[in-house]
């Protein structure tokens, strides 16, 4: 009954989780707008859980999982930037090597 | 009810993540980002998916975010208040693009309630399960059988970034 609402937040919340990525030039911030994103999939997935059946949990399990294991990748590549260039403004570095 | 709480937290989650893009302090950013998780995670309570809503809370808002502001506060980046958005054409292109890309999904997704998304097909079989096992052991039963092969390799999947992450964040000698 929900479901089409839900959709609609959950595409809503991609839009603007991706607007984050694009206009945001702090890494941390554009790290954590792409979390939002992942979780509007994750929203996406529980609300058609309820018309497909117990499967869309599950995946959102493995979302949260592999969230969790990205966030701690790419914080570590943050620290690893900020180490070098002492700054994390993706603007002031174009160079994928140290 | 159901109605107006889903309005309730989809309002909150909404203004809260565009406070993400638009807060200037990184932390600010973060504690808004722990209230769209909040309040996605009271979405997914009304759509009974109890244990993910908890794991959300727990993981998500608890863990991850801890980590985030874990780095932030390591950094020293808790008062970087110089504006990093960028501004004039960039942004309209960004929103003229972001919002493109919504107007696709809907157009997509979004028929009015015509389509066959109207009636919870499945909700009754879920209702079902969760009486029978539990809020847990709805998602661990399908979890355990049909989709082992996949937690396992999750698993490795932590232990490979585990350690990735302590290579990458250890200085260099």
């Amino acid at each position: 009954m929900l479901t089409q609402p839900a959709v609609l937040l959950s595409v809503l919340l991609f839009a603007i989780g991706s607007l984050g990525v694009v206009i945001r030039r702090n890494a941390i911030i554009m790290f954590l707008c792409i979390e939002l994103q992942l979780n509007a999939v994750n929203l996406a997935f529980v609300a058609l859980s309820r018309h497909v059946g117990i499967e869309g949990q599950v995946f959102v399990f493995f979302v949260m999982t592999v969230a969790a294991a990205e966030a701690a990748v790419g914080l570590a590549i943050i620290i690893s930037v900020f180490r070098h260039f002492e700054t994390v403004n993706v603007d002031k570095f174009n160079l994928l090597k140290w | 009810m159901t109605e107006v709480l889903f309005v309730l937290f989809g309002v909150i989650a909404v203004g809260s993540a565009v406070g993400v893009v638009m807060s200037r302090s990184p932390v600010g950013s973060l504690l808004f980002m722990v209230a769209t998780l909040a309040s996605v995670a009271g979405i997914y309570v009304l759509f009974e998916a109890h244990f993910l809503a908890a794991v959300q809370v727990m993981v998500y808002a608890g863990a991850i975010m801890v980590l985030f502001l874990f780095v932030i506060m390591l950094l020293n980046l808790g008062h970087a208040y110089q504006a990093d958005v960028k501004f004039g054409l960039w942004t309209l292109l960004s929103l003229a693009v972001t919002g493109l890309m919504a107007g696709i999904l809907l157009n997509r997704f979004w028929d009015g309630g015509r389509s066959g998304l109207v009636g919870d097909s499945a909700a009754a079989a879920i209702d079902a399960s969760i009486r029978e096992k539990g809020a847990v052991g709805a998602i661990a039963d399908p979890l355990f059988t049909d989709y082992v092969v996949a937690f396992e390799l999750t698993g490795l999947l932590l232990l490979v970034a585990i350690v990735a992450a302590v290579v990458l964040a250890k200085p260099r000698t």
